[in-house]
């Protein structure tokens, strides 16, 4: 065993941060050839157990690699395991895991969450240096971990990254991005592993920026709009007082800087958004049979009874409610009045994010409206306040729009985070300003 | 609207799902209170409005028609023990 691989078991005793952990392959030449990569275990690493934290797909070892993992693999990345997070990605704290699994501790406080639903992620990037995780976004995975754990996350806008590999949650939602421990590695990691995919009909066909090209200019000329519904009653003081603060150092280094709101976003958002992920997620999770991959049963049984054994014992709660609201959705007699309807309301909110883009470059506030909870806190709240939580995260990743969360220093001692949202395709600019913001903590 | 045990039972049933006593009456709450929230959006009038299928435009996404490599009947067949004469084997069905 590699002094590393060693190392980074000791961690996982303590931290519960990944599912797999493998032995370390010879690498080959690359700009990633220094660098370890973690992997969500929603993303699919060949010959290496894969379950997107459920129960169902234990076993399950792909036959292939995503394209995003080949990707940083071309480059000379070598991938430490497969980290834990909220099965198939339901969840905002990390703690919806599957039957039998244990979920991450926060890394600066085990007494708190990781945030979710890439807390495995999060987590062992701030606890490693040299480190990359690749890790996944349907409403706000990737940024609100990075926030709890305060560690960079970038989520591209949807397309940017080939989907193909990833076990979906929501197919018109999902995003995979990269989380590192700077601006300039998840710049690095993001020119990687963006790109057009023959195998991912949903893959942008348009050149990839040099991101990194964009952390040497300076946000002078820039025009940021701050979402004033963010920093309302909702969000605590200790966030809005770290986020004001960094303000003000952003508009001493001349950017205008002005106030602006989402009025429609911010009512309708999440709905919207649990309408659209649970409706798809419903859709997937249908093929999970016991049949072809991870578990098995005993096909003694009849044709439903089997499939409903396996389900019904090897779904997580969170899993199973999030089916039957899905269900219940897209049923015949409420599809109109709910799936329906929140496509259209989605198109809404999109062109109320297209109009400000007409005028300001980037817009932000703060990631998450609060700190890391603790986890008994957490655990206490009823599902539909833990769906209120991604209030600051649902309105992008609907929108399918780039953003990134960089840390902003600790209040409390945990760490606070900062989101800067872009246009579509716009991840140069929103790494531009998340660089002057990493510089100015 | 209405939840009733009944209803999720029969949405249950719909995604092959089988709850306990327990389970259902704690999803038949939730789903009430969830259900209440998501119905703001009928508020919003959408006459006229298209649906959004995916946030970014995306048309006439299509590959070439080649023939390409994919996985061999051992290779898709490895994950299970339910195979039979190089079929995949489920449950009966009559």
């Amino acid at each position: 065993m590699s002094e590393d691989v060693f190392n980074i078991k000791k961690l996982n005793e303590e931290y519960f941060c990944f599912n797999t952990i493998s032995e370390l392959q010879n690498a080959s030449e690359g700009i990633l050839k220094d660098y370890l990569i973690s992997v969500k275990d929603c993303i699919c690493v060949k010959d290496m157990e894969t379950t997107a934290g459920s129960a169902i797909l234990k076993g399950y070892k792909p036959l292939f690699n995503a394209t995003a993992v080949q990707k940083v693999l071309d480059e000379g990345a070598k991938i430490i395991g497969k980290t834990s997070q909220d099965e198939f990605g339901f969840g905002s704290f990390s703690l919806n895991v599957g039957v039998g699994m244990k979920y991450p501790l926060n890394p600066i406080n085990k007494n708190h969450v990781t945030g979710g639903s890439s807390g495995g992620s999060a987590c062992i990037t701030k606890l490693l240096k040299n480190h990359i995780s690749l890790a996944e976004s349907t409403g706000g995975s990737i940024v609100c971990p990075a926030s709890y754990c305060g560690v960079v996350g970038l989520c591209p806008t949807y397309g940017r990254v080939s989907r193909y590999g990833l076990i979906d949650y929501g197919n018109s939602l999902d995003k995979i991005g990269p989380m590192a421990n700077t601006v300039k590695e998840c710049a690095l990691a993001l020119e990687v592993i963006s790109g057009y995919d023959s195998k991912d009909s949903t893959s942008l066909n348009v050149p990839v920026d040099k991101y990194s090209s964009y952390l040497e200019r300076d946000i002078s000329n820039l025009k940021i709009g701050i979402i004033k519904e963010a920093l309302g009653d909702g969000t605590s003081e200790v966030v809005r007082n770290k986020f004001d603060e960094m303000v003000r150092k952003l508009r001493d280094k001349g950017a205008v800087i002005d106030e602006v709101s989402l009025p429609l976003n911010f009512k309708y958002g999440i709905p919207t958004y649990y309408i659209i992920a649970l409706s798809e997620s419903s859709t997937n999770l249908s093929k999970f049979c016991g049949i072809r991959y991870g578990v098995e049963g005993d096909l003694k049984e009849s044709y439903n009874a089997y499939f409903t054994k396996i389900r019904s014992e090897n779904f997580g709660n969170e899993a199973k409610r999030r089916i039957l609201l899905g269900t219940f959705a897209r049923m015949s007699g409420h599809r109109d009045a709910y799936y329906i309807k929140a496509t259209k309301v989605r198109t809404l909110l999109i062109k109320e994010y297209k109009k400000l883009f007409e005028e300001y470059d980037v817009l932000i506030s703060p990631t998450m409206p609060n700190q890391a909870p603790k986890i008994e806190d957490a655990t206490k709240l009823s599902p539909l306040e833990n769906y209120m939580m991604d209030v600051l995260t649902v309105g992008p990743n609907l929108a399918g729009l780039p953003h990134i969360s960089v840390p902003i220093g600790k209040e409390l001692d945990l760490p606070v985070g900062f989101m800067v949202i872009g246009d579509h395709l716009k991840e140069g600019l929103i790494l531009q300003v998340a660089n002057e913001v990493e510089k100015n903590v | 609207m209405n939840v009733d045990c009944e209803l999720v039972k029969n949405i249950a049933k719909t995604a092959r799902l089988e709850l306990t006593q327990e389970e259902l009456e704690s999803i038949k709450n939730d789903l009430s209170e969830v259900l209440i929230a998501f119905s703001k959006i009928q508020e919003l009038d959408t006459k006229g409005v298209s649906m959004s299928i995916q946030p970014v435009e995306i048309r006439n996404s299509f590959r070439d028609d080649e023939v390409k490599e994919s996985l061999s009947e051992n290779e898709a067949l490895s994950q299970t023990n339910h195979k039979k004469d190089g079929f995949f084997m489920g449950p009966k069905s009559v």
